[in-house]
C-alpha cells in the first residue's frame, strides 16, 4: 500500500512524497475516516519517516559493499529501529514498478503465483552453485594482464537427474542416426518448458559446429537443435543468443571442411542457416544490444576477403540476403563493384584447374543477384508506398505489412521472417536436404545468356522485373505510373514474346519471391501452393526450370536488344524514380554498352557476361553499380 | 541516542561489576590466558560469579550476560581525558549514580576522573536543574579558555529545565531545550543575510576562513527555527542557504531539509550529535577580531549566541589559511579538530623485535631437518640481531601494555618470517608487485569482509548470509582435530602428535562457520593463525577456533551492529566498533571489553591496531579518525579532512604514517607523530574498502568500489612532506597536488569491486573481491 508514492519536484532535489490523498485511501481501506489535517500531519510524518529508514538502511548497504540498495537493507533498518519490518519483497530481482499513465500514479506489480505450478514444476535450480575463491595472476611486475579473469563456473551440481537423462537422450536422439528420433527430439525441444536449466548446455553442444565442420549432416542436425531452441516459448535465451548467432554464422561463413568435396552441399546448409540467422535475429535480436550491426560487420569482413573461399562469399551474400534488402544495400551493395572484380576474374578462367571455382563463383554471382534483385524490388516497393498511401492493386495486408516494416529500424522483413523461415527450413530440410538441385543449376548458363548484353547484371534484372510484375499484378504498374515510358518496357517485353515468356516467368517468379521473402509482394496463392517446391530449390533456380529459361531467355534477348537500350534505361530509371541525377547516371552509363552486343552471342554461351571480354567492362560495371548505389 | 542513554537505560544497578571493572588492569600476563581460553575459568576474584560465555561448539548461546557489559568501562573511557564534553558527560553520570544511591560509585569514579572539588559542587548545587547547568559550567569555562571576554554568558539564555521523574529521555530534551529561546524567527534570515554580507565583505584572506561560520550556523539556525515549530520560517530559510553550503555537507543538507518538525529532531541521532558536540572551527587571529567586531557593532545578538554556545573557535596566532587548506580539513560532523587535541606524545615507533634465543635454536633443531640448519640459524642471528640493536626512540616501552608471551610455535612463525623476508622483493616505483586476484565466484549471498592470515596461508571471508568461510590459499586442506573421545586413544608421546590430533577425514578446501545471525560485516584472523574474529550485525563478535572450526566465544557489548574487528598484531587483544559509536577493547579471555573507546558521533565503521599494539586508530561515519591510546583510554590523535564514512585504515610499517580511505574516493595520509595530514591521493571513483602498505612500507595499494586496484608511491609522498614541530603548531601544511605523480599503476579488474588487499611476506600482493556478474 505504500506504493502511492507521488513523485513531486522540489528545487532540483527529489522527494518522493505522500500525499495527503493517498494516506486517506489508506485510511479509508482499514475504516478509519480522517480530517484534511490529520492526513496532511500524517503524509508529512510517514514521508520523514521513510526518508529517515532509507538513510539508515544506506549504511548497511555501504557495510556489505554493494551499491545496490536492497529490500534487505531497508529490513534491518527498520528492525533496528524497533518498526515491523516488510516481508515477501526479498527476491533479488528488480521489482516491476510501473506508472499507471492516467493518474500519475506508481505501484510494484504484484503478480499472483500459481503455488501448485510453482511446485510441481521440475526445473527449480537446487540451490546454487558453492562459492568458491579461484586465484588468478593479474598483473606481473605491473607490466600487464597476463591472462584475462577466468569465466565463472555454472551451477553444475543444481541440475537433477531427470534433466541430465533428458539432456542425454535429446542430444543423442538429435545427433543420432535415426531421422524420426531425431524429429520426435526437436519437437520436444522447440515445445519443453522445463528446460531452461539445461540451455547452457544445449548452447555448448551447438557450440560444436565448430568440430564437426566436416560433417554435414551433424551440422544441419546442430542446426535444427538452434532452431528448435530458438522457437521454445519458455525459453529466456538472454546473452546465450550470441554464443547461438556464433555457431550459426559459423555454418554460414566458414569454409567448412565438407565443401572441399563438391558433391556435399554444403550450400544449402549455408542456406538454411542464413535463414536461421534471420529468425534469431528477428525473434532475439533485441536480447543482444548491437547483434545486428556485429553481424552485419562480420559479414562485410568476410566479403571483403578476397582470400576467403567462394563458399565464404556465398555465405556472406546469402546471409546479407536472409537479414533483410536493407542489409544488402547497406553492405553488399556498396561492396559490389570491389568484389565484381574478383569474381569475374574467377568467371573468367576457363581452366579446367578452375571449373570447380568457377562453379563456385557462379553460386556467388547467382546469389548476388538474387539479393541484389530484392534489394530493387524492395525499393521499388518501399518507394511506391511511400510516396501513394497503398498500392492500387495490393491487397489490404500487403500494404499492411510494408507499412509496418517501413516503421521498423532499418530492416526489410519483420513478420515474415518470423513466421515463415521456420516453416520453409524445417520443409526443406525434410524434403531433402543432401538433394543437388545445385549442380545442375550451376551449369546453367543463365548469366551466359545475357553475355551479349551490353549491360548484363543490369538487363538480367530488368527481365526479372518485367517477370514480377505479371505476378504483383499490379505492384509494378504503381510504380511506374508516374512515368509511362517506363511501363511501356515492362509490358511491352511480355507482349512480344508472350506465348514463350509465360512459362519462363513463372517459373523465374517462383524463385525470386522466395528468396526474397518477397512473401509480402506476392501472396497469391499459387505461390503458397508452390512453396514445398520453392524450398527444396532454395536460393536459385530449379532445375527443370533452368532448361527451360536457358531456351526462352536467348528468344527474349533478341527483341530486347533492338528494342533495348531505350527501354532498359528506362526501368531502371523508372525503379529509381524520385532521385534526381542517378537515373540519368545510370543511362549514360549503358550508352557505351550498345557496342557490345555486337559481340556474336553463341561464342559466349558458357561465360559469363560481357564483363569478361571486353577490357573496359569492369569500369562500366562499377559505374553502373555507383549509379545504383546512388539513389539509396 | 547517545552513549549514555543507553547506559543508563539498559541497567543503573551494576555497583558490583562497576567497581571491579575500574580496577581492572590490563591482565599482566595475558599469555597464558589466551591459551587457557577454552577451559580455564577467569581468575580475577571479583569476577568469579560470572564466567564469560564459553561455547563448546558452534552452537549459539545467546542468552546470558547481555546487560553486564556496558557499564563496566565508562571511567576508563574519560580517565584521563581532561575536554570538556567528557566532564560534561562525566558530571552526568555522577548524577546520575548519586540519584541511584550509588555512593561508592561515585566515589570512585571521582578519584578515577580526578574531577575537581569545583566542578562537583557545581554540580551538587546544580542537582535540581539537571544537566543544563553542567552545560553552561561548561561553556562557561570554554569561553575563558578562548578568551573571549564577552558579557553574553550563555547561561543567562538558557531556561532551566525542571526536573524530571522519568528518565526515558533526559539527555534529549536538555539537549534540546538549548533551542528553547525565541527569537523572531522572520529576523533569522535578515540575520543570516547580514553575516553573510559582511564576510562577503572582508578582505579575501579572511573571506575563506569566515566563510567557515556559515555551515554551522545556518544548520542551528535552521534547528532553532524547527524546534520553535516555525515550521514554514525554517523551510524558507532553509530554501533560501542552503545552496550556499560547501558541497561536501550536502550529505547532511539532505538529512537535514527532510526534517520540519520538532518531533521529528527527537529521535535524529545525527542532529543530536551536532548538538551535543560543539562545531569546532579554526580561525586566525584576525580573522576572529574583524567577525567579533562587526557582531558587536551590529548587536547581532543571536548569531553571536549560537557562535558562544554551539561553535568552538580555536584560534590561532598567524596567516589566515586559504580556501583549499581549510576545505582539506573540513568536512566532518563536527568541524575540524582542535589543536591541542593532538598535542598529546604519541609512541608511534615499533617494539623491539623479541630476541629469539637458545631455546628457539632447539625449537629449530626440532622442527627442522638436519640439512641447512646451520646456515639459517646463522642469517637468522644477524638479521635479529640488527634489528634489535637500535631501539626507535619513539617507541613505547616494551611493558607499557602487557603482551602475551611468545609461545613455541610464535617462535617458529617467527623463525619462517625471517626466512621469507630474505626473499622479499624490494618493491619501488621501478619494480611494481605482482598481483594476485582471489576472485570470490558465486557469492549470491553477497562477501561483506575478507582477511588473509599474514602468512597468506588462509583466506576468510564472511557473508551477508551470516556465513563465515575459510579457504585454505595453499595446497594443504584444512583438518579439524578430532574428537575427545577419539584424542584419548592418541599416543601422546609421539613425535608427529600434531598431526596425529588432525581428522583426516574432515579434509577439506573450506570449512563454514555458521554462529552468527545477520551479515558479518568484519573478519580478522589471529596472528598465530589459531583464531578467527567476526563481527556481526546481530551485535556480537564471535572468537573461532581454526582447530576445531567451531566457535568459542560470542562477546557482546554492542548490542548494534558490529562494523569491524580487528585483531592486535601480537593477538589476544582485539578492537570492534560499531553502530553504538563506540570502538570497544577486547581480550580474548575476557567477557566484557577492557576498554570503550567513545567519542565518535556516529557509527565506527573501521577499526585498526597499531603495528605496536599500543595504539588503535578507529574511522568512522562521522567522517573522523580517532587514535587511541590502548593503555589509558585517550584518544590522543584526531583527524578531520573526509568528506565521507571512513571504510578503510592502514598504518604504515613503521608505525609512523597512517592512510585512511572513504567513501569519497581519496585516500589521506597522516603523520601520527605530528597530527598531520601529509597528502591527499585523488584517483578512486568510489568507496575505497581496502588500503595495504608493502611490507617495507614503499607502496601504498588501494582498493575500491571501482573495481581497481591502484599502487601509491607511499615513499615519496613521505618524503617530500617536511614535518616538524613548528609546521605541527600551525595544524596544517601546504599539501601539493600531486596525485598523478603518486600513482604508479591502476590495474582494473573484472566487474569485481576490491574488497581487501594483504601483501605476502615477499611482497607480492594478494586482492580479493566478489565477482558481480550483473
Amino acid at each position: 500500500c505504500q506504493s502511492i508514492v507521488k513523485m513531486t519536484e522540489r528545487e532540483e532535489r527529489r522527494f518522493a512524497e505522500v500525499p495527503r490523498e493517498s494516506i486517506k485511501l489508506m485510511a479509508e481501506s482499514s475504516g478509519v475516516e480522517l480530517s484534511e489535517e490529520v492526513a496532511a500531519l500524517l503524509a508529512e510524518d510517514v514521508c520523514y519517516r521513510l526518508r529517515e529508514a532509507t538513510q539508515n538502511s544506506s549504511q548497511f548497504m555501504r557495510h556489505a559493499k554493494r551499491r545496490k540498495l536492497s529490500v534487505e537493507d531497508l529490513n534491518r533498518a527498520l528492525r533496528w529501529s524497533n518498526t515491523e519490518t516488510i516481508c515477501g519483497y526479498g527476491a533479488q530481482d528488480a521489482l516491476p514498478f510501473r506508472p499507471l499513465k492516467e493518474g500519475e500514479l506508481f505501484f510494484v506489480e504484484d503478480r499472483e503465483i500459481n503455488l501448485v505450478e510453482l511446485a510441481l514444476a521440475t526445473n527449480i535450480p537446487k540451490g546454487c552453485a558453492e562459492t568458491m575463491v579461484r586465484v588468478h595472476v593479474s598483473y606481473l611486475d605491473g607490466k600487464g594482464n597476463l591472462e584475462p579473469q577466468g569465466t565463472v563456473p555454472t551451477a553444475v551440481q543444481s541440475l537433477s537427474e531427470d534433466l541430465l537423462k533428458y539432456y542425454q537422450q535429446i542430444t543423442r536422439a538429435i545427433l543420432g542416426e535415426d531421422p524420426h528420433l531425431m524429429k520426435v527430439a526437436l519437437l520436444d525441444l522447440q515445445s519443453n518448458s522445463k528446460i531452461a536449466a539445461l540451455l547452457p548446455y544445449f548452447v555448448y553442444v551447438i557450440s560444436g559446429v565448430k568440430s564437426v565442420s566436416h560433417d554435414l549432416d551433424q551440422l544441419n542436425r546442430l542446426l535444427h537443435m538452434v532452431k528448435s531452441l530458438v522457437q521454445n516459448p519458455y525459453l529466456y535465451l538472454g546473452s546465450y543468443v550470441r554464443s547461438l548467432v556464433s555457431s550459426v554464422m559459423y555454418c554460414i561463413l566458414e569454409p567448412l571442411a565438407a565443401s572441399i568435396n563438391p558433391l556435399n552441399d554444403h550450400w544449402t546448409l549455408r542456406d538454411y542457416a542464413a535463414l536461421l540467422l534471420s529468425h534469431i535475429f528477428w525473434t532475439h535480436g533485441d536480447l543482444v544490444s548491437g547483434l545486428y550491426h556485429q553481424i552485419l560487420l562480420s559479414l562485410q569482413k568476410v566479403l571483403s576477403d578476397p582470400v576467403r573461399p567462394l563458399c565464404s562469399h556465398y555465405g556472406a551474400v546469402v546471409g546479407l540476403h536472409a537479414l533483410g534488402w536493407k542489409a544488402v544495400e547497406r553492405v553488399l551493395y556498396p561492396h559490389l563493384p570491389a568484389y565484381w572484380a574478383n569474381l569475374q576474374a574467377v568467371l573468367d578462367d576457363y581452366s579446367v584447374s578452375n571449373a570447380q571455382v568457377k562453379a563456385d563463383g557462379h553460386k556467388v554471382y547467382g546469389a548476388i543477384l538474387v539479393a541484389v534483385e530484392r534489394l530493387l524490388k524492395m525499393k521499388a516497393l518501399s518507394l511506391t508506398l511511400a510516396a501513394e498511401g497503398s498500392g492500387a492493386g495490393l491487397p489490404g495486408t500487403t500494404t499492411g505489412a510494408v507499412g509496418f516494416r517501413e516503421n521498423s529500424p532499418g530492416l526489410s522483413p519483420p513478420s515474415e521472417p518470423l513466421s515463415e523461415p521456420p516453416l520453409g527450413i524445417a520443409s526443406h530440410l525434410q524434403a531433402g536436404g543432401a538433394g543437388c538441385p545445385w549442380e545442375e543449376w550451376t551449369p546453367v548458363s543463365l548469366p551466359a545468356m545475357y553475355c551479349e548484353l551490353y549491360s548484363f547484371f543490369g538487363d538480367s534484372l530488368a527481365v526479372r522485373f518485367s517477370t514480377g510484375p505479371p505476378l504483383g499484378g499490379a505492384t509494378p504498374p504503381g510504380p511506374c505510373q508516374p512515368l509511362e515510358g517506363r511501363k511501356e518496357p515492362a509490358s511491352s517485353a511480355p507482349n512480344l514474346e508472350n506465348t514463350r515468356k509465360m512459362p519462363q516467368l513463372t517459373a523465374s517468379m517462383n524463385i525470386s519471391p522466395r528468396q526474397d521473402g518477397s512473401p509480402r509482394m506476392e501472396p497469391q496463392p499459387p505461390s503458397l501452393a508452390a512453396t514445398e517446391t520453392r524450398k527444396t530449390c532454395s536460393v536459385e533456380v530449379p532445375p527443370g526450370p533452368g532448361l527451360g529459361t536457358t531456351d526462352i531467355f536467348p528468344k527474349a534477348r533478341f527483341p530486347l536488344p533492338q528494342a533495348g537500350p531505350p527501354a532498359f534505361s528506362f526501368i531502371i530509371g523508372g525503379r529509381q524514380m524520385g532521385r534526381r541525377c542517378q537515373g540519368r547516371r545510370f543511362q549514360t552509363s549503358f550508352t557505351p554498352t550498345p557496342p557490345l552486343t555486337t559481340h556474336p552471342p553463341r561464342a559466349y554461351a558458357h561465360k559469363l557476361p560481357v564483363i569478361g571480354r571486353v577490357s573496359k567492362p569492369v569500369r562500366r560495371w562499377t559505374c553502373s553499380h555507383y549509379s545504383l548505389h546512388l539513389p539509396l | 541516542m547517545c552513549l549514555w542513554c543507553r547506559i543508563r537505560q539498559k541497567n543503573p544497578k551494576k555497583k558490583t561489576y562497576y567497581a571491579a571493572h575500574v580496577m581492572t588492569p590490563l591482565l599482566s600476563a595475558p599469555g597464558e590466558k589466551m591459551a587457557a581460553v577454552q577451559d580455564a575459568p577467569m581468575e580475577l576474584d571479583s569476577e568469579k560469579e560470572t564466567k564469560p560465555e564459553i561455547l563448546s561448539d558452534g552452537t549459539s548461546n545467546l542468552s546470558g550476560n547481555t546487560a553486564s557489559g556496558t557499564l563496566s568501562s565508562p571511567p576508563l573511557t574519560a580517565g584521563g581525558a581532561p575536554k570538556q564534553e567528557d566532564q560534561q558527560t562525566l558530571i552526568a553520570v555522577l548524577q546520575f549514580l548519586r540519584r541511584n544511591k550509588l555512593t561508592e560509585s561515585v566515589d570512585i569514579l571521582r578519584r578515577e576522573a580526578c574531577l575537581e572539588d569545583q566542578e562537583d559542587s557545581q554540580t551538587l548545587d546544580g542537582s535540581g536543574g539537571g544537566k543544563g547547568d553542567g552545560d553552561g559550567g561548561d561553556a562557561n569555562s570554554l569561553l575563558s579558555r578562548v578568551s573571549i571576554a564577552s558579557a553574553a554568558a550563555p547561561q543567562s539564555t538558557l531556561t532551566p529545565i525542571p526536573v524530571k521523574s522519568e528518565y526515558d529521555q533526559p539527555d534529549v530534551s536538555v539537549v534540546l531545550s538549548a533551542y528553547s529561546q525565541q527569537g523572531d524567527p522572520s529576523l533569522y534570515q535578515v540575520y543570516y543575510t547580514g553575516l553573510k554580507n559582511f564576510i562577503e565583505s572582508v578582505l579575501d584572506c579572511h573571506r575563506a576562513e569566515l566563510s567557515q561560520l556559515f555551515y554551522p550556523l545556518f544548520v542551528h539556525m535552521y534547528l532553532e527555527l524547527v524546534y520553535n515549530n516555525h515550521e514554514t520560517k525554517a523551510k524558507a530559510f532553509f530554501e533560501k542557504f542552503s545552496g550556499d553550503q560547501e558541497c561536501y555537507y550536502q550529505d547532511d543538507l539532505q538529512i537535514l531539509c527532510g526534517l520540519t518538525k520538532k518531533e521529528h529532531l527527537k529521535g535524529n541521532e545525527a542532529l543530536l550529535d551536532f548538538r551535543t558536540s560543539r562545531f569546532v572551527l579554526r580561525i586566525s587571529r584576525d580573522s576572529y577580531q574583524l567577525l567579533k567586531r562587526h557582531l558587536q557593532e551590529r548587536h547581532n545578538n543571536q548569531i553571536w549566541n549560537i557562535i558562544q554556545e554551539h561553535l568552538y573557535i580555536d584560534i590561532f596566532d598567524g596567516m589566515p589559511r586559504s580556501k583549499s587548506q581549510i576545505d582539506s580539513m573540513s568536512g566532518s560532523f563536527a568541524g575540524e579538530t582542535r589543536r591541542e587535541v593532538n598535542k598529546a606524545k604519541v609512541f608511534y615507533g615499533l617494539l623491539k623485535e623479541p630476541e629469539i634465543e637458545v631455546p628457539l635454536d632447539d625449537e629449530d633443531d626440532e622442527a627442522e631437518n638436519e640439512e641447512g640448519k646451520p646456515k639459517k640459524k646463522k642469517t637468522k642471528k644477524d638479521s635479529m640481531g640488527s634489528k634489535s640493536k637500535k631501539q626507535d626512540p619513539n617507541a613505547p616501552q616494551q611493558n607499557r601494555i602487557p603482551l602475551p608471551e611468545l609461545k613455541d610455535s610464535d617462535k617458529l612463525d617467527k623463525i619462517m618470517y625471517m626466512k621469507e623476508s630474505t626473499k622479499r622483493i624490494r618493491l619501488g616505483p621501478e619494480n611494481l608487485p605482482s598481483i594476485c586476484f582471489y576472485s570470490f565466484l558465486n557469492a549470491y549471498q553477497g562477501l561483506t569482509a575478507v582477511d588473509f592470515t599474514d602468512d597468506s596461508s588462509l583466506l576468510a571471508g564472511g557473508f551477508a548470509d551470516s556465513t563465515v568461510r575459510v579457504w585454505s590459499a595453499t595446497p594443504k586442506k584444512l583438518r579439524k582435530v578430532k574428537s575427545a573421545a577419539e584424542l584419548n586413544l592418541i599416543d601422546k608421546e609421539s613425535d608427529d602428535v600434531l598431526e596425529r590430533i588432525m581428522d583426516e577425514k574432515t579434509a577439506s578446501e573450506s570449512k563454514n562457520l555458521y554462529g552468527h545471525s545477520g551479515p558479518v560485516y568484519g573478519v580478522s584472523f589471529s596472528p598465530d593463525r589459531n583464531y578467527l574474529l567476526s563481527s556481526s550485525e546481530d551485535g556480537t563478535v564471535r572468537l573461532w577456533s581454526l582447530q576445531t572450526f567451531t566457535c568459542l566465544v560470542g562477546y557482546k557489548g554492542h548490542n548494534y551492529p558490529v562494523w569491524d574487528t580487528h585483531f592486535s598484531p601480537f593477538g589476544y587483544y582485539f578492537v570492534s566498533g560499531g553502530h553504538d559509536r563506540v570502538a570497544r577493547l577486547w581480550a580474548t579471555d575476557h567477557y566484557q571489553p577492557l576498554r570503550i573507546f567513545a567519542g565518535h558521533l556516529a557509527d565506527v565503521t573501521c577499526t585498526r591496531f597499531h603495528p605496536n599494539s599500543n595504539y588503535v586508530v578507529t574511522g568512522s561515519t562521522d567522517r573522523t579518525i580517532r587514535l587511541w591510546d590502548v593503555l589509558n583510554g585517550n584518544c590522543v590523535r584526531f583527524f578531520t579532512g573526509h568528506k565521507g564514512p571512513i571504510h578503510s585504515l592502514a598504518f604504515s610499517p613503521n608505525g609512523k604514517f597512517l592512510a585512511s580511505g572513504s567513501t569519497d574516493g581519496r585516500v589521506l595520509l597522516w603523520d601520527i607523530g605530528h597530527g598531520l595530514m601529509i597528502g591527499e591521493l585523488k584517483g578512486h571513483t568510489d568507496t575505497i574498502y581496502a588500503l595495504k602498505f608493502s611490507r617495507d612500507g614503499e607502496i601504498l595499494a588501494s582498493g575500491s568500489m571501482d573495481n581497481t586496484v591502484r599502487l601509491w608511491d607511499s615513499m615519496k609522498a613521505f618524503d617530500d612532506m617536511e614535518t616538524d614541530d613548528f609546521t605541527a603548531a600551525t595544524g596544517h601544511i601546504p599539501l601539493p597536488d600531486n596525485s598523478q605523480e603518486l600513482l604508479l599503476g591502476m590495474y582494473h579488474s573484472k566487474s569485481t569491486p576490491v574488497t581487501h588487499l594483504h601483501f605476502t611476506r615477499r611482497n607480492l600482493l594478494l586482492a580479493a573481491g566478489a565477482y558481480n556478474s550483473q
